[in-house]
C-alpha cells in the first residue's frame, strides 16, 4: 500500500507539492490546456476519430458561462441572483468544506494529510482559517477514520471524514457497512443516528493510477442500504451534492473523480447552495436511445452522442445518475419507456455493477417499451493495470459503438 | 466557533515541528522519538524479562480491606448495598435467562457470570452524563444506570416495545435517555466510535463551556483488543487527546480461544503503554477497587484538555460464552467450579458487607426471592408482548423510506395477501396491517 508509482503527481502520500503550488497559483485556464502537452500516457492514436482528448474548456457539461452556471433550475432564488466564480473541482470541493465550516460548527474535516491541504488540495488553508481542532489530521487508520466519524456523528457531530484514496476505503469496509449504514436502523427508537457522517474520496482513473490509484468500488457501497452514495460530475455539482451531503442525516459515501479535480474548470455559484441527493439530471434531451452514466464517463458519453447523432441521425437523451444508490429510477423509467433504448455507462467493472442494477430496473419496469438489450459499457471484469487504462475504461469508441450496437439491434 | 477554538492549538500540529538531530547530542531528536538516549549496549528490549505489570485491588478474596489505610471509606451502606443488588439482579436475571433460552423460549442470550463487578463498578463510578459504549456483556452497567426490567425483557423478547424495534438479537441493549449507545455484535467496531464520541465531547464543551465535563466510557474484552479497531481506536484517542476511558474486561476467554493463544504480551494493559496512554490493571472481582480505579481514570480523562485512559479489569468467564457455546468441551469443569468458589465479585462485596453487620443470610434469601419475583414479573409481561409493526422492517434504514422501499412494502404485501397460509403473521402488532403508514 505504501509503494507508489513514481510519476504519479496523486500518488498516495506524495503530493508533489511543487507542481501543484505552481498549479494553484496559476490561472486556472492553464489547467484545461495540460490536454495539450503531449504525455505518453494519455496520447491518442494518430489517426483516431473518436478516441479523442475532452476539450473541458468546451464541453456542453460544464457551465462556461456565469449565466449558464446560475441559470440551473435547481439552485435557489438566492443564488440564482448572486455570483460564480471559476474553479476547477478540487477548488469547488474546498469552498463547499469552507462554507460547511463556516457556517455549522459541528463540521469537522479530517483524514490522512488533510492539515497541510490534502494531497489533491481539497482542504487547503481550511486549518489554519478553522483551527487545529476542526480541521486535522489522522494516524494512517482508514477504520479508525471512519469508525471515528462515526462516533463524532452519533454524538451530533456532522464529519467529513477523508479517505485519501478509494482504493484504500477497504479496511474502514466494515465500519461502513456494519456500523454506518446499520445505525439507524440498529438503535431503532432511541433515535440515535450517524446522519451527517460524510466519507469523502478520490476514485476513478486518471490514466496512470495503476491498480491502486485508480479504483471505483461504488458498486461495493450501492448494495448496502443505509448509505447513500454519490458522485458529482463537475465542480457546480460537486458543491452542491457535498453541501447536501454534509446537511443530510443519514450516512453519505461521496466519491469525488480524482481527475476531475483539475481537468473540471467551470463557473460556480460563490454562494452556499444544496442539490438533490435523490434525482438524477437529464443533461441533453433525446428520443432514440438514453445514455445513462454519473462522474467522469459522462465526458465521454457526450463526446460519443456527438459522433453518434452526426453518423446515425439519431437524438440521444443523456443522464447523470448523480447519486448511485438510492437512485431515481423514475427518471431513467420515465426516459427509456421514450425512446426504448438503454446504454448504462460506468468506469468500474462491468460484474454486479451500478448499470447491472439499472438494467435490472429498467427490464422489470419498461420491458414492453424495450427495442433491444439494455447495453453496459463499463470497466471489463479485471484489475486496473497501469498500462491497460485506456482499453480498460468506457472510452469514446466503446460507448459509441455501444449506441450504435443498440440502434441497429 | 473559530474563536472559541484559538486558545486551544492542537499538540499534534506543534508539538514536533522544530525536531532536528543535534550535533554531538546524547540522545535521540529524530521526529519520531524525542526523548531517547543513544547508548552503546546491543540490547533488546525483552517484554519476558521485565515484571508484570501490578493489579490494583482494595478488597482481598475474603472481602476484607487489605491496606487498612485504604478503606473505601466514601461509601455508604446504602450504596453498597444498590450496587450489590444490582449485581445480584444481573446474576438471577443471568440464570432465568439461560434457562429459559434452553427452554425455547429466547433465541439467544449471554451471561455476565464472574463480570457483574467489572460492569456495575466501573458504571457507578461514571456520571450519568457520561457516554457509554458497550460490547454485550454489560448488562450490570445497564442495570447500574437504571435499565428497568421491563426494558430488559422487551429487548430480549423483541416485543413491539423493545427500543431496537425487534431488530437486533438478544442483549444487544441501548438507551438514549440513559446516554448507552445500542450495542453492536461486531467486535471492537465501538471502540473508534467511543474516541470520536468523547472528540464530538470534548469540542462541545468547548464551544459551550456552561455543559458538564463529560467523558465516554467504552467496554470490550480481551479478544476483541486483537481487532484492529483496537488499534485504531486507542491511537486516535491519544492523537486527538480525547477524554474517553477504556475498560477492558480481560476474562481469559474468547468463546473458546484462552488469552494465551489470544496474545503474548502483558495482557491489554501493556499496549496502552504503547499508544502513550496512562493505564492501570484492576483485580475485577473487586468492586471497591474498579470503582475507584475508574474514578480516578474519569477524572484524569478530563485533564490538560481531555486525554484517553485504559482500564484492565481482570477476571474469569465463568459462564459459558454464550447460549450456543458448550465452553466444557475446551475446559474443564473443576476450573470453572474451582474459579465460582474461591472468587467472585458478588461474594465478595457480601463478605464485605457481612464484615459491616449490614448483610445476612436473611437479608440476602429475602432479595434473592424479590429480585426473582420482579425478574419472572416483566419476563411474562414482555414475552406477552407482540412482534413490533411489520413496517419496521423498511424503516429507519434511511432518515425517510424510499421510493424503492415503498415498492417493497407493496410487494410484500401483495405476498402476504397472495398466500396467506404460508406466513403467520398473528403475532405482529396490526398482522398485515402493520406494513401499512401508522
Amino acid at each position: 500500500m505504501e509503494e507508489e508509482p513514481r510519476v504519479t503527481a496523486a500518488s498516495k502520500r506524495q503530493p508533489f507539492k511543487s507542481s501543484l503550488q505552481t498549479q494553484h497559483n496559476s490561472d486556472f485556464s492553464r489547467c484545461c490546456h495540460r490536454k495539450t502537452i503531449s504525455r505518453p500516457y494519455s496520447a491518442h492514436a494518430p489517426n483516431a476519430r473518436l478516441n479523442l482528448p475532452i476539450d473541458y474548456s468546451t464541453t456542453p457539461l460544464l457551465n462556461h458561462t456565469s449565466q449558464s452556471a446560475l441559470s440551473h433550475p435547481e439552485l435557489p432564488q438566492n443564488v440564482r441572483q448572486s455570483k460564480t466564480q471559476r474553479q476547477n473541482l478540487f477548488q469547488a470541493v474546498n469552498s463547499a468544506l469552507r462554507h460547511a465550516l463556516a457556517s455549522d460548527e459541528r463540521v469537522l474535516l479530517f483524514g490522512e494529510d488533510v492539515a497541510f491541504g490534502g494531497v489533491f488540495r481539497c482542504s487547503m488553508n481550511l486549518a489554519s482559517d478553522f483551527g487545529a481542532e476542526r480541521v486535522f489530521n489522522t494516524p494512517l487508520t482508514e477504520q479508525g477514520i471512519v469508525g471515528f466519524a462515526i462516533g463524532l456523528a452519533l454524538e451530533g457531530m456532522r464529519p467529513v471524514a477523508e479517505i485519501q484514496f478509494a482504493d484504500y476505503v477497504y479496511p474502514a469496509f466494515d465500519q461502513l457497512v456494519n456500523e454506518a449504514a446499520k445505525a439507524r436502523f440498529r438503535t431503532g427508537s432511541t433515535g440515535m443516528h450517524c446522519g451527517g457522517l460524510v466519507v469523502r474520496m478520490p476514485s476513478g482513473a486518471v490514466g496512470h493510477g495503476g491498480i491502486y490509484h485508480s479504483q471505483s468500488p461504488e458498486a461495493l457501497f450501492t448494495h448496502i442500504p443505509g448509505l447513500h452514495v454519490v458522485i458529482p460530475r463537475s465542480p457546480s455539482q460537486a458543491k452542491g451534492l457535498l453541501l447536501a451531503a454534509i446537511a443530510c442525516n443519514d450516512p453519505v459515501v461521496f466519491m469525488e473523480p480524482k481527475i476531475l479535480y483539475r481537468a473540471a474548470v467551470e463557473q460556480v455559484p460563490v454562494e452556499g447552495y444544496t442539490l438533490p441527493l435523490d434525482k438524477a439530471e437529464i443533461l441533453k434531451e433525446g428520443k432514440d436511445v438514453t445514455v445513462i452514466s454519473y462522474g467522469t464517463p459522462l465526458y465521454n458519453c457526450s463526446s460519443a452522442i456527438e459522433a453518434a447523432e452526426k453518423d446515425f441521425g439519431i437524438k440521444a437523451e443523456l443522464i447523470d445518475l448523480r447519486t448511485v444508490y438510492p437512485w431515481d429510477r423514475q427518471t431513467i423509467l420515465e426516459s427509456v419507456k421514450k425512446t426504448g433504448r438503454a446504454v448504462v455507462v460506468h468506469e468500474s467493472m462491468v460484474n454486479a455493477g451500478v448499470g447491472a442494477e439499472v438494467a435490472a430496473t429498467i427490464q422489470e419496469g419498461a420491458f414492453l417499451r424495450l427495442e433491444a438489450p439494455v447495453q453496459r459499457i463499463a470497466g471489463w471484469s479485471t484489475h486496473m493495470g497501469l498500462v491497460h487504462e485506456k482499453f480498460n475504461i468506457p472510452d469514446i469508441a466503446r460507448i459509441y459503438d455501444g449506441i450504435r450496437r443498440t440502434i441497429e439491434y | 466557533m473559530r474563536n472559541a477554538m484559538s486558545p486551544h492549538p492542537s499538540r499534534s500540529t506543534v508539538r514536533y515541528s522544530s525536531v532536528s538531530q543535534r550535533p554531538g547530542s546524547d540522545r535521540v531528536h529524530f521526529p519520531g522519538a524525542v526523548n531517547s538516549k543513544f547508548t552503546t549496549d546491543l540490547r533488546f528490549e525483552r517484554p519476558s524479562t521485565q515484571p508484570g505489570i501490578p493489579t490494583y485491588r482494595i478488597l482481598n478474596q475474603d472481602g476484607v480491606v487489605v491496606d487498612k489505610d485504604r478503606e473505601p471509606s466514601d461509601v455508604t451502606n446504602g450504596e453498597a448495598l444498590k450496587w450489590y443488588k444490582d449485581m445480584l439482579t444481573v446474576s438471577i436475571m443471568d440464570l432465568i435467562m439461560f434457562d429459559a433460552q434452553r427452554q425455547g423460549r429466547l433465541s439467544f442470550y449471554m451471561v455476565s457470570a464472574g463480570e457483574e463487578g467489572i460492569a456495575v463498578g466501573s458504571a457507578c463510578a461514571l456520571e450519568p452524563e457520561d457516554v457509554i459504549f458497550a460490547q454485550y456483556r454489560e448488562a450490570g452497567v445497564f442495570q447500574q444506570r437504571g435499565y428497568t426490567l421491563d426494558e430488559f425483557m422487551n429487548q430480549l423478547f423483541a416485543n413491539s416495545k423493545d427500543h431496537g424495534l425487534g431488530r437486533n438479537m438478544p442483549v444487544h441493549y441501548g438507551s438514549r435517555k440513559l446516554n448507552i449507545h445500542t450495542i453492536s455484535s461486531p467486535l471492537a467496531t465501538q471502540i473508534p466510535h467511543a474516541s470520536g464520541a468523547a472528540y464530538a465531547l470534548k469540542m462541545q464543551a468547548l464551544s459551550d463551556p456552561t455543559l458538564p465535563a463529560r467523558v465516554v466510557a467504552c467496554y470490550f474484552g480481551e479478544g476483541a483488543a486483537s481487532e484492529g479497531d483496537f488499534h485504531a481506536g486507542l491511537n486516535l484517542a491519544a492523537t486527538r487527546s480525547c477524554p474517553v476511558v477504556f475498560i477492558c474486561r480481560n476474562n481469559g476467554y474468547a468463546i473458546s480461544t484462552p488469552s494465551l493463544e489470544q496474545y503474548r504480551g502483558d495482557g491489554i494493559a501493556s499496549r496502552g503503554v504503547g499508544y502513550g496512554i496512562d493505564t492501570i490493571r484492576v483485580d475485577g472481582n473487586d468492586i471497591f477497587a474498579v470503582r475507584e480505579a475508574t474514578k480516578e481514570a474519569r477524572k484524569m480523562a478530563l485533564q490538560d484538555g481531555g486525554k484517553p485512559i485504559l482500564v484492565e479489569c481482570m477476571s474469569y468467564r465463568v459462564s459459558h460464552h454464550s447460549t450456543s457455546d458448550d465452553s466444557f468441551a475446551y475446559r474443564a469443569k473443576v476450573e470453572v467450579e474451582d474459579w465460582k468458589r474461591r472468587d467472585n465479585p458478588i461474594t465478595r462485596l457480601r463478605k464485605w458487607l457481612e464484615g459491616r453487620g449490614a448483610w445476612d443470610d436473611q437479608k440476602e434469601n429475602e432479595a434473592r426471592s424479590n429480585i426473582r419475583k420482579e425478574v419472572l414479573k416483566a419476563f411474562s409481561k414482555a414475552e406477552k408482548g407482540k412482534k413490533p409493526r411489520l413496517r419496521t422492517m423498511f424503516e429507519g434504514v434511511y432518515e425517510n423510506i424510499t421510493e424503492e422501499a415503498n415498492v417493497q412494502i407493496n410487494e410484500l404485501k401483495g405476498i402476504l395477501e397472495r398466500y396467506p397460509d404460508e406466513y403467520d403473521i398473528s403475532d405482529f402488532e396490526d398482522e398485515g396491517k402493520g406494513l401499512e403508514q401508522e
